[in-house]
């Protein structure tokens, strides 16, 4: 959440939600996106400014609820084209490094 | 420090191999702190849903196939492929949020990001700050009801297996990845911090379990990984009402697991402050073969979800005609068939083991066609724990039970015949008669004992004396001779009332 400092995010929020994305960024790069989202967020800023009082909060831009699918099974064999696109597989299974440590939770 | 789960929850841990198992061994182990403190637990429980196709995709839900068989382009996060929310799903979960009491609410998914190998588009959708289901109670079998704060919808996650030296994760290795989990639907019900001890969290695990079951909107299995626990564990001096820092443990696999974890957890902390100290708010995992927990990801890693409303579907808003439908069509629920037990006079423990046998209908038909309420559920707990026994006739089950408080049967003539009547389908009249089984008649009775008692005249005289110890052994004297003459068939309380008869 940016705060409501002059600018409107830091480079230290950059550098935090890089590192949750596991990206690697230069401090060029960093400096560089910075920037970027910034004027993103500056947009975001004059839309803020608006009088949206009368206007009914939404999750989404369409009035549609309950869009539902009947629970049948689609027989799609996915299995060798999806491990045939997979940098490595071993054994009918995605093989990954276990660079990413612990899992989560 | 607020005590209840957070809208920042856990992703689902990835499953163990470990099965999850009933306790079958009566180990005695320590479910209780020492009386200044008490334990404050919040529970939640992963279930995943009987439905034939995924949450977001007709990929099949089904456990055991061969890894990545079950998958589909939208479950392995394919570019340009959408979800599309598998309604049999959401009215499972309405299913459920009514049999916990909850309101069902309108409510929209969100998008929980994070990257782990185990969700291929590096956010599992889940539910945020509008679940379907909130406020509800369940009531355990002790009365005491433990608060729902919600019951959520969500998609399951990959299952990764780590290959290294030890298969421990921080080795070094790599991991094999298996997406027929992903996205199957789940449901988390998070309970407030009600719970108030091991007993209690197994207690309650144990009766969502049998909702689920019954309801149909699970097949409840801890061994498949049907069912998943993390419990929030924190303590406090007793009779205080102030929330303590929590620590959440995972990495439970079994219902004792989940005592031991909360009971070593709990102690952790007093020790803890009764040395001065305090517990870190933290994930820990429980070490089975340890017997303990351990700190989970370090602090640096703290989570950070950046929950957003997912775009790419619509708010779920179910009509209040459609939850009205639901609550119609939900069967009676294990509460429910306890109490009509009990009310029937069947003590709360012999209901509650009717009820987790699937044998209370039996019993209650049994009672309702003039079975002695005592004799039927001495049965239902003794004799019964047997496959098929679900099916015997209750009409049939009923008559044994009166030929036995009739007398015509003994408590060890009705066993056999029971047994029979599982195996064979016979009433239970037909089967003593094949058994031999028949009444004596009372005047035979007496005549044998009788007889007896004329050919021991010395044993009917120290019976008859006023020395109790005396009395007491040549009761089981006569008793003894008399099934001897009988070949067993005499009813033991009838040869006591006549021994008491004829010595008065």
């Amino acid at each position: 959440m940016p705060e409501s400092s002059t600018e409107p995010l830091s480079r230290d929020e950059v550098a935090k939600v890089a590192s949750l994305a596991l990206l690697e960024l230069t401090e060029q790069e960093l400096d560089t996106f910075t920037e970027q989202l910034g004027a993103v967020l500056a947009h975001a800023k004059d839309i803020e400014a608006l009088d949206v009082g009368d206007v009914k909060p939404t999750s989404h831009p369409y009035p549609l609820v309950n869009i539902f699918r009947d629970d049948v099974v689609e027989e799609v064999d996915v299995h060798d084209a999806a491990l045939a696109a997979a940098p490595h597989a071993e054994a009918g299974q995605f093989r990954v490094p276990p660079a990413l440590g612990e899992e989560p939770g | 420090m607020n005590e209840t789960n957070e809208l920042v929850e856990q992703p689902v841990s990835s499953p163990t191999l470990d099965a999850w198992t009933v306790d079958t061994e009566v180990a005695r182990e320590e479910t209780d702190l020492s009386s200044d403190w008490e334990m404050v637990i919040g529970l939640e429980v992963h279930a995943e849903l009987a439905t034939k196709t995924k949450m977001f995709s007709p990929g099949r839900n089904q456990f055991g196939s061969d890894p990545n068989t079950n998958i589909h382009p939208v479950c392995l996060g394919l570019p340009g492929t959408l979800p599309v929310v598998n309604g049999k799903a959401v009215e499972l979960s309405i299913r459920l949020g009514l049999a916990l009491n909850c309101t069902v609410q309108r409510c929209i998914f969100s998008r929980k990001n994070y990257f782990y190998p185990d969700m291929p588009k590096d956010y599992q959708i889940s539910q945020y700050d509008r679940p379907l289901n909130i406020s509800g109670w369940l009531e355990l079998a002790n009365g005491h009801r433990i608060g729902i704060e919600r019951a959520h919808m969500e998609e399951d996650t990959g299952k990764s297996t780590h290959v290294g030296d030890s298969g421990r994760i921080h080795d070094a290795g790599y991991s094999l990845v298996d997406y027929n989990r992903a996205g199957v639907p789940l449901i988390e019900i998070v309970s407030h911090p009600d719970v108030r001890g091991p007993e209690e969290a197994k207690a309650y695990v144990a009766e969502l379990q049998a909702i689920l079951i019954a309801i149909g909107a699970s097949d409840g299995k801890f061994e498949e990984g049907s069912m998943r626990v993390d419990a929030n564990i924190s303590v406090r001096p007793a009779g205080s009402n102030e929330l303590r820092t929590r620590c959440e443990v995972k990495n439970v696999n079994s219902l004792r697991s989940l005592g031991r974890a909360i009971m070593y957890e709990a102690k952790r902390h007093v020790d803890l402050y009764e040395s001065g100290d305090k517990p870190l708010q933290e994930t820990r995992h429980w070490d089975e073969e340890g017997g303990r927990t351990r700190p989970g990801r370090s602090k640096e890693q703290a989570e950070d979800y950046r929950y957003f409303d997912d775009p790419d579907l619509v708010p779920v808003d179910p009509s209040p005609e459609w939850i009205e439908e639901i609550r119609a069509a939900l069967p009676t629920l294990p509460r429910e068939r306890r109490m009509g037990l009990i009310a029937s006079g069947a003590t709360v423990e012999a209901a509650t083991i009717a009820v987790e046998r699937e044998l209370d209908g039996l019993a209650a038909a049994a009672i309702d066609a003039g079975g002695d309420v005592g004799r039927v559920m001495t049965h239902v707990e003794h004799n019964l724990a047997v496959d098929g026994a679900a099916d015997l006739d209750a009409g049939n089950f009923a008559d044994l039970v009166k030929m036995e408080t009739g007398g015509e049967l003994t408590a060890t003539q009705a066993k056999q015949v029971l047994a029979e009547m599982i195996t064979g389908g016979k009433t239970p009249a037909d089967i003593a008669k094949e058994r031999g089984f028949e009444a004596m008649d009372s005047s035979d009775l007496e005549a044998t004992l009788d007889g007896i008692i004329e050919a021991n005249p010395d044993e009917w005289e120290r019976f008859c004396s006023d020395d109790p110890k005396a009395k007491g052994k040549m009761q089981g004297f006569f008793t003894g001779q008399v099934m001897k003459a009988t070949k067993g068939q005499a009813d033991g309380k009838a040869v006591a009332q006549l021994l008491a008869k004829k010595s008065s």
